[in-house]
């Protein structure tokens, strides 16, 4: 299996390319510099296709579609934006395409895009005209579940497909919580019970929660779990109450970050990198000491890895699309921090080495063949 | 109105959209009709400056010969200069 990894950041898109044993790497790019790259997704049902979310500073936000694995690029001919308002209605409008998923198994061409503002949008010839999800973007409920965001604005990530039932949707909204539909889209219902939400006054609140990241693994798709701004959490379906595997991590590290990567084989294995959410969350390495942390056994324990990564005065984070796994046997885990470094390992997180130094600020880390 | 031919200048963000111009001509009595009749001919180019709700992007100033345009309602006569600004920002 080919080894390639695209790397999206604040000022351009970039692609690593592995040798055989993925021990040497070569960095091209970038393409599209000066822009704002979100994510950049590979079609896992047509390989050769890729999408690419992306704006400038001026200018606004569209969706790019490569049929050659990332050689040339074609714009959306109808980018995700919100429908026109109607009379007094709130006019929303796209600021960031910020999220890329490719649709169902089954349904070749298809794909969907989380936006901020928070917006729901699905694609159903490969990405090229975009119509908005109705049954969330105006769901009478919207307005109460998206109340307020992040500095950035409201960021709806983390869309899953079950890939059992196309159907079957989930998303996380930050801030707003993670919600679910049964009939692709057309209602959704809050799925927060159990999560924590320091920063709202009601503890109990049914939705109003910071999922940083939500993943639902491949081969076991009852099996959920995220990253929170407060903890980390599972769910096994078809319970509706998340368990905070969090608790076990070290106390002095606690179980705040951005990212949550699972094993693509076992629902078991899970590595997150957390980061100081401490006082007044400083959103860096913890004590300048950069570390992974991984689950063999579903959140009842955690495991440091930081072998090969700096020991001391290194303070990036890893945003929650910047984190990836590949699908070897031996199971590659990657990583971009915030401070431009792409760092590698071969061996499930075991020992890092980093693979590209001094590019921009990155978004994303997305594993190819 | 009658459609009036007029020069629209292009900002350097844009000039993917045509071909590398600076300059084009568009025809229209309204600056919602220069961009209409723009996008036709460089298909994508006016979503970039003007959102889903018809507004002009935060970063974006359109200015008809020397003077700003808050709306795209503002009428356009032949021989105008409409000028398509990226206002400074970012870091």
């Amino acid at each position: 299996m080919a080894s390639m990894l695209w790397i999206s950041t604040r000022k351009g898109a970039f692609a690593l390319r592995a040798d055989h044993a993925r021990k040497n790497w070569k960095l091209a790019g970038p393409q599209f510099l000066g822009h704002i790259v979100h994510h950049i997704v590979q079609d896992p049902r047509e390989p050769k296709v890729l999408l690419m979310a992306a704006k400038t500073g001026h200018l606004g936000p569209t969706v790019y579609r490569s049929e050659n694995r990332g050689r040339t690029w074609r714009e959306a001919s109808q980018p995700p934006a919100f429908r026109k308002a109607i009379d007094a209605e709130q006019a929303r409008a796209a600021q960031r395409v910020f999220w890329l998923t490719p649709g169902h198994a089954s349904e070749s061409g298809t794909w969907y895009a989380g936006t901020s503002p928070a917006g729901l949008f699905r694609s159903e010839d490969g990405g090229m005209r975009w119509e908005p999800v109705a049954g969330f973007n105006d769901h009478p409920m919207r307005s109460k579940w998206v109340t307020f965001g992040t500095p950035d604005g409201e960021f709806l990530h983390s869309i899953l497909v079950d890939p059992r039932d196309p159907k079957h949707l989930y998303i996380g909204i930050s801030i707003g919580g993670i919600f679910e539909s049964t009939d692709a889209g057309g209602d959704w219902t809050p799925l927060n019970e159990g999560v924590a939400a320091d920063f709202l006054p009601d503890p109990a609140a049914p939705f109003g929660h910071d999922p940083h990241c939500v993943a639902l693994h491949p081969l076991e798709p009852d099996r959920l779990y995220h990253q929170n701004h407060c903890g980390l959490y599972r769910l096994d379906r078809p319970e509706r109450r998340w368990i905070r595997v969090g608790k076990a991590m070290p106390k002095k590290i606690g179980d705040v970050g951005f990212p949550i990567v699972l094993h693509p084989t076992d629902p078991d294995t899970a590595w997150v990198f957390p980061m100081d959410g401490r006082t007044v969350w400083p959103r860096t390495s913890i004590d300048g000491k950069p570390a992974v942390y991984r689950t063999h056994d579903a959140g009842k324990t955690w495991r440091r890895l930081d072998r090969g990564l700096p020991r001391s005065q290194a303070w990036f984070t890893v945003l929650r699309q910047a984190m990836c796994v590949d699908g070897h046997a031996r199971c590659g885990l990657y990583f971009g921090t915030t401070g431009g470094d792409v760092w590698a390992s071969t061996n499930a997180g075991e020992r890092w080495s980093c693979i590209a130094q001094h590019l921009p600020e990155i978004y994303s880390v997305t594993h190819a063949v | 109105m009658a459609a009036a031919n007029c020069t629209v200048r292009i900002a350097s963000p844009l000039r993917s959209y045509t071909a590398g111009a600076s300059s084009v001509t568009a025809d229209g009595a309204t600056l919602h009709e220069i961009l209409a009749n723009l996008d036709r001919r460089f298909p994508g180019i006016r979503f970039r400056m003007i959102d889903e709700q018809d507004r002009i992007r935060p970063h974006m100033r359109l200015f008809v010969n020397t003077s700003e345009a808050r709306a795209l309602s503002e009428s356009v006569r032949a021989g105008d200069t409409v000028h398509v600004i990226c206002a400074l920002s970012g870091g």
